[in-house]
């Protein structure tokens, strides 16, 4: 009985907060939030919502490859994106693929997150040798592309694993890639906010009564350094998507019995020249409206947030 | 006396107190220029004691080491060199017993940095009674909590309350039920009124004040603000340049300042009742702390100053009821009788 009240006092708390006036306010961020929650919702529904089972072989027909769109003379209304090279329904295996490419850029982007707020507050907080190392490391990374340093951690790992194993922790490994090659950001935001709070005036009080340096970094310092981190994270898990799918495109990315966008791309554009266009089109389509109105939900999200700009 | 505790002893003993901050370049930069290490004297050799349930003023310009002398006292900043002692404890012991450090509190200056603006007031005001254990079960952190907002003013309801929905004299209040909430005896006041209104001011003042007399509180008092210092204090220390230049009882000080720096502290302030007094302002500007002057510190800016004054640096002697770091008071050549009532010399001249 008590949760739901709770759940109505926040939602009539969100609905009189300057958030919620600035995202009604701004047609940008509804057709962005719009867009993205049709993006998610499909990748979510997919196994309910899907026409075919992109995975199920035997429901594979060699006799429906290559169907163009359903409004194309020669189209199929059963594929109403058409179908690829062996017949499998492209708008199911986006369903589908949206659903691997939310779970990576997600997962690696709260990776990045875990990672980046961890070690920043810690070299604020702490400072001196700590501070200095972890941010010369920072520093370094950031030199290289972040999609570099992905590649060159996941060869690295790849290589360190037995093949046998591959198939099993592809997913896993890729997501480790792309958040450790993404934690700077994250840290050094972090780092920055931490330096100005950790000398308040609040933190000080904490201090005089004696207590320890975790407890003042996670219950005093986190929830005041927390704002920018939101609006980095939703920016940045458009890129996570994106770094997947270049992985993927590259082809040392998910394992292709689980194809994310990048695959699909990947496996399309090969039929690009020969008229099949759909097969990559349509993958790249999802892949950009997912990124771009994430995207655009993280700028607003950083102009709304930004007490300059109210 | 197991403990080495003395329930006589003052609730704080300051000896020789200083703090060097290490303000030198980093190292490349130094090689390249080749110019040495910069360490700024922020506290310079201070002594000072405060016996149970009085208060001591420290009072000074920006910069003359008053703050650092508050966090040295409270274990923020380690001491460079000297001691101090807390109720008969060497501090570094008595900050790492729980049951010492719960004795001694920091009230600050600036209202809106020093509540968490994420925390309800409630939180705020039961952090130290949750660090120390003091309570057990949340309905009776909840009353006390009520009862330490009523103490300084406020409404229990207010805990539901976060910080930025108060006013600065309202948030001043809730800093000092947080300071009270683990019942100390000694609390550090880093310039509490320095932020806000003349009006709320003094309601701060009395509200601390009556505390004190309720509680029998200790206070180490830091202000630049000379009205207020006279009305709280019991005791009074000019500070200038990270050291003592005259501590004395407070309407001594007022009434008979003896340091040239004090005398000229007092003559700045605006008094309504004294308009056409001739002024003599503190020429010149504080010295830099990191290369002080030789001799006496206030020597470019003393009007007494000679030869002396600019060669041997003065300790602090007994002068009356004061004790005050000055060559000219200690040879008498302060002109005591300045300050005399003007009436006393009217037979003279007649």
């Amino acid at each position: 009985m008590a949760l739901p009240g709770a759940a109505a006092a926040l939602l009539a708390r969100w609905r009189e907060s300057d958030l919620w006036w600035s995202f009604r306010r701004s047609p940008v961020a509804v057709g962005a939030a719009l867009v993205a929650l049709l993006c998610i919702g499909g990748a979510l529904l997919a196994p309910w919502i899907a026409p075919h089972d992109p995975f199920d072989l035997a429901g594979l027909d060699l006799s429906n490859a290559f169907k163009p769109p359903a409004w194309d003379a020669e189209g199929d209304p059963a594929f109403p994106l058409g179908t690829d090279g062996q017949g499998r329904d492209v708008l199911s295996a986006i369903l589908y693929g949206a659903r691997i490419s939310l779970l990576v850029g997600l997962s690696a982007t709260a990776f990045a997150t875990l990672l980046g707020v961890l070690l920043g507050l810690v070299a604020g907080y702490a400072g001196g040798t700590a501070d200095a190392v972890l941010m010369r490391i920072a520093d370094v990374q950031l030199t290289f592309p972040s999609i570099l340093v992905a590649l060159l951690v996941n060869g690295v790992v790849q290589a360190s694993l037995p093949r046998e194993l591959h198939g099993a922790l592809a997913l896993y490994v890729v997501i480790f890639a792309i958040g450790i090659s993404e934690w700077p950001k994250f840290a050094r935001t972090v780092r920055g906010s931490t330096l100005v709070e950790r000398n308040k005036e609040y933190v000080l009080a904490a201090r005089v009564i004696g207590l320890g340096r975790a407890r003042i970094m996670l219950t005093h310092v986190l929830p005041n350094v927390l704002g920018p981190v939101l609006v980095i994270a939703t920016l940045n898990l458009g890129l996570a998507i994106l770094a997947e799918a270049t992985l993927s495109f590259l082809g040392v990315g998910v394992p292709p019995t689980q194809p994310s966008l990048g695959t699909l791309i990947r496996i399309g554009n090969d039929f690009l020249f020969s008229g099949e266009w759909w097969i990559t089109i349509f993958p790249g389509a999802a892949l950009v409206a997912m990124v771009l109105s994430v995207n655009l939900l993280g700028d607003w999200l950083r102009d709304a947030l930004n007490p300059k700009l109210r | 006396m197991r403990d080495g505790a003395d329930p006589a002893a003052p609730m704080l003993e300051v000896e020789d107190l200083a703090k060097h901050f290490d303000v030198s370049r980093p190292l490349l930069h130094r090689l390249l220029s080749g110019e040495g290490r910069r360490i700024l004297r922020a506290v310079d050799g201070v002594s000072f004691a405060i016996p149970k349930g009085t208060t001591l003023s420290l009072v000074g310009e920006s910069g003359c080491g008053k703050s650092t002398v508050a966090r040295l006292v409270v274990g923020l900043y380690t001491p460079t060199r000297g001691r101090v002692r807390f109720a008969g404890h060497d501090l570094h012991e008595a900050r790492a017993d729980a049951a010492q450090r719960r004795r001694m509190q920091m009230i600050f200056q600036d209202p809106y940095a020093s509540l968490n603006p994420r925390w309800r007031v409630r939180d705020i005001i039961a952090e130290p009674i949750r660090a120390f254990g003091l309570v057990k079960g949340r309905a009776a952190e909840r009353e006390r909590v009520a009862e330490l907002l009523t103490h300084v003013g406020l409404s229990p309801l207010d805990g539901e309350k976060y910080p930025h929905e108060f006013s600065g004299g309202q948030r001043q209040r809730i800093s000092i039920a947080r300071a009270l909430s683990s019942s100390p005896e000694f609390l550090v006041c880093d310039e509490p009124t320095s932020a806000l209104d003349v009006s709320v001011q003094a309601q701060i003042l009395n509200l601390m004040k009556a505390l004190q007399r309720e509680l029998g509180l200790t206070y180490l008092f830091i202000s630049h603000n000379l009205a207020v210092v006279r009305q709280v204090s019991d005791r009074v220390g000019v500070m200038y340049l990270g050291r003592l230049v005259e501590l004395a009882p407070a309407e001594t000080l007022f009434t008979a300042p003896r340091h040239p720096y004090t005398r000229a502290l007092l003559d700045a302030v605006p008094d309504l009742g004294m308009t056409g007094r001739q002024r003599v302002p503190v020429g010149g500007e504080v010295p830099s702390p990191i290369a002080p002057p030789p001799g006496c510190a206030f020597h470019p800016r003393c009007p007494l100053a000679d030869a002396r004054c600019r060669a041997e640096r003065p300790a602090l002697l007994p002068a009356g009821e004061a004790v005050v770091a000055c060559h000219a008071v200690e040879e008498g050549r302060d002109g005591a009788a300045r300050r005399e009532p003007a009436g006393a010399l009217a037979p003279d001249a007649a």
